[in-house]
């Protein structure tokens, strides 16, 4: 069975400055592919990479079976494959629902039923309430909710939440994992970056770790936790 | 609530456009010189034009344009040369301006473009500079310096170019308002917001912004189409000023309210009325430019959202407060 995404053998420069080496894995449907590593690990870079602000400055990104990379940001959201930021970029002056309205235009070009889709998003999201707030009053924990509203409104096969949950107090980050949860009932593939280990251990199907922008592990979460390499590199620090 | 708008303003747009649609009765009031209130009836409702115009492209979708009067000075010049060169009507300016400044836009747009905030206010103000030195130095094409002259007015009285203008600024007022409430009108603010977060949603910013820069310069266009059949001159140092076109949009829009839906028109009368006032003033009349930047000032600190934007927020303020 094909993956229904390839990143294959992506490197990413700056300048002098590596962020990517020559990176390879692949997510699978239907999974939860975690992406961890240290901060400056190169993380961002790759989300930005697979999602098209940044072309691979060498290798090749195949998204069902198609290759993506060199390809615009909105044509590769066109093509299924949402993101989160991790510093949130709602459009603030529009209220919650606007918000999402914007990105459900994408696949209901009607503006009654791009409506109706993201009220729909929204109930699933549990944003509901807060669906006539001007986003930009929204505390953060929303805000970063909001930000996974906006990109499921897209209708991805594939989402990339990058810090999704970082920043959120204990009873926001309980439902936000389940809103994740239920976003991979739905069918919804996703890779998600996350530094809370917990949540990354207790949602990943499988872990990528990187450093320095290289991949330094890739396997179960109980085969993550266990690794030696890993530990060093990153758990070893103190597991809270 | 469901409009992208920061504040979709009320008022009811049939009810003001028969109102001022009874304007040209002021010829019927004693002792009113009624000539030179409709001059300046027929300027605010050209400059209301402008600011829609504006509003759209800056407002709306936030590519702040410091060179609106090149559309303005294509659309007029348009008009002038039909008539200087091909011997028709002027008038016949307002259909052709239509696809010569869309064609223009493009042009610039993909020039322009490229560039995001400041860079594009910027490169904007250079296009305008660019084809003012352009009209002025065609000498045998523009007639350079000398501008243009329609020897023959279509009317004496004012009454019809009022009534031509103020159609056209409604039809521009139904069509910015469809738009805006459209799947189009939500991208142009969704760029503005974020043009990063846009582009990620799938919203391909290149285009919608040149969808925007096209169809404010075409509306702009039309106004400066106008402007020439009305005032049977133009030459190139006044329909592509810098300060009294491009930076007068700025100031009707920022004085009435950006993205607000009556915020030009506001913007327009009170900006005009202004002129005027201030040009009669002895002395000081001259030094009119100044005390426009003064105001510009004074709105930015105290009023940021215009007349009519902060007039809202007032509004809600109160009604949140209110106990229901």
């Amino acid at each position: 069975m094909s993956a229904l995404l390839e990143v294959k053998g992506v490197s990413r420069f700056f300048g002098g400055l590596a962020a990517l080496t020559d990176v390879d894995f692949h997510v699978d449907k239907g999974e939860v592919l975690g992406l961890i590593g240290p901060n400056g690990a190169g993380k961002t870079t790759m989300f930005n990479v697979v999602n098209g602000f940044y072309a691979p400055s060498r290798g090749e990104i195949r998204f069902k079976g198609e290759r993506i990379s060199g390809l615009k940001p909105h044509q590769v959201c066109g093509r299924g494959l949402a993101r989160t930021f991790q510093v949130v970029k709602p459009l603030q002056r529009m209220t919650t629902l606007d918000n999402v309205v914007c990105s459900a235009f994408l696949r209901h070009p009607g503006r009654a039923e791009a409506v109706a889709h993201a009220e729909e998003i929204l109930r699933f999201t549990n944003l509901w309430d807060v669906r006539d707030t001007v986003s930009k009053r929204l505390p953060l924990g929303l805000r970063k909710r909001l930000e996974i509203a906006r990109a499921l409104a897209t209708n991805p096969d594939l989402l990339l939440l990058d810090e999704a949950c970082a920043g959120l107090n204990p009873s926001e980050l309980e439902e936000s994992i389940g809103i994740i949860r239920r976003i991979k009932e739905r069918g919804t593939t996703i890779m998600i970056i996350e530094h809370h280990m917990k949540v990354i251990m207790s949602i990943s199907d499988r872990i990528v770790v990187l450093t320095y922008g290289q991949k330094l592990a890739e396997g179960s979460p109980a085969q993550i936790s266990a690794n030696p390499e890993v530990i060093k590199a990153y758990l070893g620090e103190g597991d809270d | 609530m469901r409009a992208p708008v920061a504040n979709p303003g009320r008022g009811r747009p049939l009810a003001v456009l028969a109102a001022l649609a009874a304007l040209p009765l002021i010829a019927l009031v004693p002792g009113v010189n009624a000539n030179y209130w409709m001059h300046n009836f027929i300027l605010v409702v050209m400059w209301s034009i402008i600011g829609m115009s504006w509003n759209l492209l800056s407002g709306y979708c936030g590519q702040v344009s410091f060179g609106h009067a090149a559309f303005f000075g294509i659309g007029a010049y348009t008009a002038g040369l039909l008539y200087a060169k091909l011997g028709l009507s002027a008038w016949w300016g307002m259909l052709a301006s239509v696809p010569v400044v869309g064609a223009a836009a493009l042009l610039v747009g993909f020039i322009c473009l490229r560039l995001r905030g400041p860079f594009f206010a910027l490169s904007t103000i250079a296009i305008g500079v660019i084809l003012r030195i352009v009209a002025e130095n065609l000498v045998g094409f523009t007639g350079g310096d000398q501008g243009i002259m329609i020897r023959e007015r279509t009317w004496v009285e004012k009454t019809w170019y009022f009534y031509i203008i103020l159609a056209v600024a409604a039809a521009t007022f139904w069509f910015v308002d469809r738009l805006v409430a459209s799947r189009l009108g939500y991208y142009f603010v969704a760029i503005r917001e974020d043009q990063d977060a846009a582009e990620s949603l799938g919203i391909d910013t290149t285009r919608y912004k040149t969808i925007a820069l096209v169809l404010s310069a075409v509306i702009c266009g039309l106004a400066g189409a106008f402007y020439t059949s009305y005032m049977g001159y133009i030459d190139p140092k006044v329909v592509f000023a810098l300060h009294d076109v491009s930076v007068m949009a700025i100031m009707v829009v920022m004085v009435g309210g950006v993205a607000t839906r009556w915020g030009p028109a506001i913007g327009a009368v009170i900006m005009i009325l202004l002129a005027e006032i201030i040009r009669t003033i002895p002395k000081v009349g001259t030094a009119h430019h100044t005390l426009f930047g003064v105001l510009l000032i004074v709105v930015i600190i105290f009023l940021p959202n215009g007349v009519v934007g902060d007039a809202g927020a007032l509004r809600r303020l109160l009604r949140i407060r209110r106990p229901s």
